[in-house]
């Protein structure tokens, strides 16, 4: 485990933190609504260590608080956790260690370690991001939801704190990097259009399973060949002046 | 709100569901051998996910649009990142620019 420590530097770290403070705050506002509604104050916490993942947690717990089937509240829990089932896909083999830890890692993909994994160079650093913020992540996100329990009714707006907008905006500038390059970009364009066309009638957690159809479009015949990738990269750059972020904003 | 024990189990069976999403990836990749096209196109899957995550999440609630507030938020924190500001001002900004909307009304 020490090793983690060596292997990251400042910058990550610090980078790490931030996310996991930002998702501890996510966590206040979840500790806080729970309560609100009703449910008892080891409720959200119990759930934010068992889950671990903090959309479908929101969903399962706003689905019964307005008086929703426990049932439907799971499955729809499920559909959004789905994704999981290909974060594990794109995750290097190596990165979850074998032998007993292997669970514990298991437990700890999310959004944020998966993410930070897949844009380190090469593996000891990938699988010190992914503990590093996986470790921090079962931390905070109970820890903030249990700190958002005891504040309860002191905290319950917490849409006036903006707190809604941190989740994407954290996502949104960790896939940075990877959205410079022009064929990554378009595909993650195509699958935003297709999850926004999809939301209004579709069961959440649906319209980002049906984004991976955007995949598709790197299948087409003639953009895959290695050779011509230089001149082809630097066309479609050239055709695509595009910032990344104009999703958000359309 | 529904008897506590069925709330109990369908979090029971929520965790163990989503558990094994997370296990079952790693566990398909370990088996099989997947040529560098594929682990290409795997890694493109998940940050597709991402961006629609950003996507849904930045401009829906339920089935409708979230209202203005959010995604001027999450657009000012994409800005500043593409600046390369460092990133707890990114998120602090997003949060800041939708609470501050908020309070001047614009939902």
């Amino acid at each position: 485990m020490r090793s983690i420590w060596r292997t990251l530097d400042p910058g990550l770290v610090r980078g790490i933190a931030l996310v996991c403070l930002s998702v501890g705050a996510i966590g206040v506002s979840y500790g806080a609504i729970t309560v609100t509604k009703g449910f008892p104050l080891w409720f959200p916490v119990l759930s934010a260590l068992l889950v671990l993942a903090a959309s479908s947690e929101f969903l399962f717990v706003g689905i019964i608080a307005a008086g929703g089937n426990p049932i439907a509240a799971m499955l729809v829990g499920l559909l959004v956790n789905a994704r999981h089932l290909p974060y594990g896909l794109a995750l290097p083999p190596g990165v979850l260690q074998p032998g007993w830890r292997r669970f514990l890692a298991t437990h700890l993909m999310n959004d944020e370690s998966v993410v930070l994994a897949l844009a380190e160079p090469d593996l000891p650093r990938q699988r010190a991001a992914y503990w590093a913020c996986g470790l921090g992540m079962l931390v905070c996100w109970p820890g903030g939801a249990l700190v958002g329990a005891l504040a309860g009714n002191l905290v319950h707006n917490t849409d006036a704190l903006g707190l809604d907008a941190m989740f994407p905006a954290v996502i949104l500038a960790l896939i940075l990097p990877a959205l410079k390059d022009p064929r990554t970009r378009n595909t993650a364009l195509a699958g935003c259009a297709i999850a926004l066309v999809s939301a209004p009638f579709t069961p959440s957690g649906l319209p980002e399973l049906l984004a991976l159809c955007a995949v598709a479009l790197q299948l087409r015949p003639g953009r895959n060949a290695r050779g011509s990738r230089g001149t082809r990269d630097a066309r479609d750059a050239q055709q695509d002046h595009t910032p990344s972020p104009e999703e958000v904003g359309s | 709100m529904t008897s506590r024990p069925t709330v109990m189990v369908a979090l029971l069976v929520l965790s163990a569901g989503t558990f094994a999403f997370r296990f079952a990836g790693p566990a398909l990749r370990a088996r099989f051998a997947f040529p560098k096209r594929a682990e290409d196109l795997l890694s493109t899957a998940a940050i597709v996910l991402l961006a629609s995550l950003v996507a849904t999440t930045g401009l829906t609630t339920g089935h409708g649009f979230s209202g203005f507030a959010r995604p001027a938020g999450v657009l000012v924190g994409g800005v500043l990142a593409v600046r390369r500001t460092p990133f707890p001002v990114v998120v602090i900004a997003a949060a800041a620019t939708t609470a501050i909307l908020r309070l001047l009304h614009v939902s």
